[in-house]
């Protein structure tokens, strides 16, 4: 394609840099894009909210009033935080080797059901005993939901994006099954389990509220997984078979079992979700625990940049959302599915001016045809 | 698909004619196909992420509308829906006549529509185009295929056609929206795809498979066998999960799938 000639002014400088990727441009800034997207998502949800004749500022106060408001409406917060966190902590992981678990829902239901088990059916044992194996067998639970369409594709390709999709609806299927017969509360007549035994219940953190351990459990995985991908091995392989998967195998990573690692990982990591939302917060099973905190928790990775530590921190605001939806629904009588839409429209535009400013990351690096280079670097593809 | 059934449901509702229910509809999810095509092509971001989000942004949206609209009502409003059509003389045959010739009309057009998109991909130049785009873009470019708006048209065809399938559930099947009502449909679709090896006869054997498997489903519910409803609602999603499986090695897709296309300067 020809271009026009171009004057060697202070802006065309600019302009030549922005298109070399080093760019000037404010947007540059994943921080300050960010909260621009934040913005934006915001005020296009105002739109939506003043056509079913709500008041917008009356609905985004209740919003932040209700989910930060309160002591009551801030532990509820972190609550609903903790399955996200652990959740999407997992999904790091699988995202960074570029494997599309869309799973994690169904893999939050089976580490729930392997708590209940554990809750109704394990022997008294002091509570650090008993926490410590239901943990074990909740993490455990979930990597094997994982472990089924992470094998299929490293057996046979099969794309795991469909599998993942489809064990949710089947491990949701089953817990279904699981609270209407065999788990039912002998006698009751609620499709629920039994309550599970004190001692495989989380201690609670903050009297009178329903604020419980596993959200320690959630900023110390975090850590973790940060040490995991920035410092070890396994993490740098992990990023490798992300990135380029050829490359990995040509300098001798395993790539299957990094794969498969990988998505162990991540549905373990669900699965601890699914031991807090019962441990911690029903002590039984029932059914539609999870308001979709599988899938929630997918934004949220993709949001956090696929940074564990960042992980934590937007995990707390889409809570926040969430907790404050409820109480915009009751006073401001706004349908609380706009959290899904504010949610999804943050990360549409992210992604959107990350293609302004043209920054590199694993994550929003696409194949390109070309070998282009930049700098004078290859880019890897 | 939710898009494009939910619109189906509201422009019927709204305006008491089913055509224009699905034009709306089709015209909704075309829409919405533009902005995963603005995404994708335009500014040439991941699809795979893309689409995960639009797919959460739709169910959001969707049901964000219908509350909106409807509120919670324990009586879903529900519309007039498409009525089977017989055909003349064919329909009297007994027993095959009911089951083949007593569809609504959406139901023969997608039988139609079987040939009439095989034709258009792979007789026609606009087809050749297509595939070429899809296969080797830079050699299309090349040739003077303009590779974008190729792409564009593409994925505002497959909304088009995918809003259709959303407004089948709403306007034909099941007369009331729901949230989430496709329930993982639009995915089952793209398995039958690559089951069908990316081809409109093999995509149509597919999908009849799954629907043999979704009607055995129902029929055995109806039945009331011992086995739990639960199990039988599984079956599409785990037929879905073996038919992928088994079809491995076998199906190819196009070599740049997913592979956003970046001309050289």
């Amino acid at each position: 394609m020809k271009k026009p000639v171009e004057k060697n002014t202070e802006k065309n400088r600019k302009v030549q840099e922005w298109r070399r990727g080093r760019s000037f441009l404010f947007l540059y800034s994943p921080l300050l894009s960010f909260f621009l997207a934040i913005l934006l998502a915001f005020l296009l949800s105002s739109l939506l909210i003043s056509w079913i004749g709500a008041s917008p500022l009356l609905a985004f106060k209740a919003l932040i009033l209700g989910a930060f408001g309160s002591l009551n409406g801030f532990t509820e917060t972190l609550v609903k935080a903790t399955p996200l966190m652990l959740t999407g902590l997992g999904l790091c992981v699988a995202f960074r080797s570029k494997v599309w678990n869309i799973g994690a829902e169904g893999q939050i239901h089976l580490g729930a059901l392997a708590t209940t088990l554990m809750g109704v059916y394990l022997p008294h044992f002091p509570s650090f005993i008993s926490l410590t194996l239901t943990g074990l067998a909740s993490f455990f639970a979930g990597g094997f939901w994982a472990a089924i369409p992470g094998w299929l594709k490293i057996r046979w390709g099969v794309n795991e994006i469909i599998t993942t999709l489809m064990m949710n609806y089947i491990a949701i299927l089953g817990i279904n099954y699981a609270v209407h017969v065999p788990l039912k509360e002998p006698g009751g007549f609620l499709p629920q389990s039994a309550l599970i035994q004190p001692s495989v219940e989380l201690p609670i953190l903050v009297e009178r509220t329903r604020l419980h351990a596993g959200i320690l459990l959630g900023i110390a995985g975090a850590g973790v997984l940060h040490i995991l991908l920035a410092r070890t091995t396994l993490g740098y392989q992990i990023q490798v078979v992300g990135l380029n998967p050829d490359a990995g195998r040509c300098s001798g990573i395993p790539v299957g079992k990094i794969i498969l690692i990988a998505m162990v990982l991540s549905g373990g990591f669900a699965g601890l979700a699914g031991m807090g939302e019962i441990a911690g917060v029903h002590h039984r099973l029932l059914e539609n625990f999870s308001p979709g905190y599988g899938y929630t928790a997918i934004v949220v990775a993709l949001l956090a940049d696929l940074k564990p530590l960042a992980v934590i921190l937007v995990s707390i605001l889409f809570a926040a959302l969430i907790v404050g939806a409820d109480t915009m629904q009751r006073v401001a009588g706004v349908p609380n599915s706009l959290v899904l839409i504010i949610e999804s429209l943050i990360v549409l535009f992210v992604l959107g001016s990350r293609a302004l400013s043209y920054v590199r990351h694993p994550l929003f690096f696409v194949k390109d045809n070309g070998q282009r280079t930049t700098e004078g670097k290859l880019r890897i593809s | 698909m939710l898009v494009g059934a939910l619109a189906g449901f509201l422009g019927t509702f709204y305006t008491h004619h089913v055509g224009l229910g699905f034009l709306i509809g089709m015209a909704a999810s075309g829409v919405f196909s533009l902005i995963m095509g603005f995404i994708t092509i335009t500014l040439k971001r991941d699809q795979v992420i893309t689409g995960i989000i639009l797919n959460i942004l739709a169910l959001g949206l969707t049901s964000f509308v219908y509350r909106a609209l409807f509120g919670t009502s324990r009586t879903p409003p529900s519309i007039k829906p498409l009525t089977p059509l017989k055909v003349p003389i064919l329909g009297d045959i007994p027993y095959i006549g009911t089951i083949l010739f007593h569809q609504n009309l959406l139901v023969y057009l997608a039988f139609l529509l079987v040939p009439v998109s095989a034709w258009i991909l792979f007789k026609t130049q606009f087809g050749l185009n297509l595939r070429a785009v899809g296969e080797h873009p830079r050699a299309a470019d090349t040739l003077g295929v303009p590779v974008e708006r190729m792409r564009y048209i593409a994925v505002i065809l497959g909304g088009i056609f995918s809003g259709l399938g959303g407004c089948f559930l709403t306007l034909a099947q099941l007369n009331r929206f729901t949230d989430n009502i496709t329930a993982g449909r639009g995915f089952i679709a793209i398995a039958a795809v690559i089951f069908g090896k990316w081809n409109p006869y093999g995509v149509a054997l597919a999908t009849l498979l799954f629907g043999i498997a979704d009607g055995l489903q129902l029929r055995l519910q109806a039945l009331g066998t011992k086995l739990p409803y639960q199990f039988l609602l599984m079956l599409p999603y785990i037929l879905t999960i073996v038919a992928l499986v088994g079809i491995v090695g076998k199906s190819k897709p196009p070599a740049a799938l997913a592979v956003p296309y970046q001309k050289d300067n």
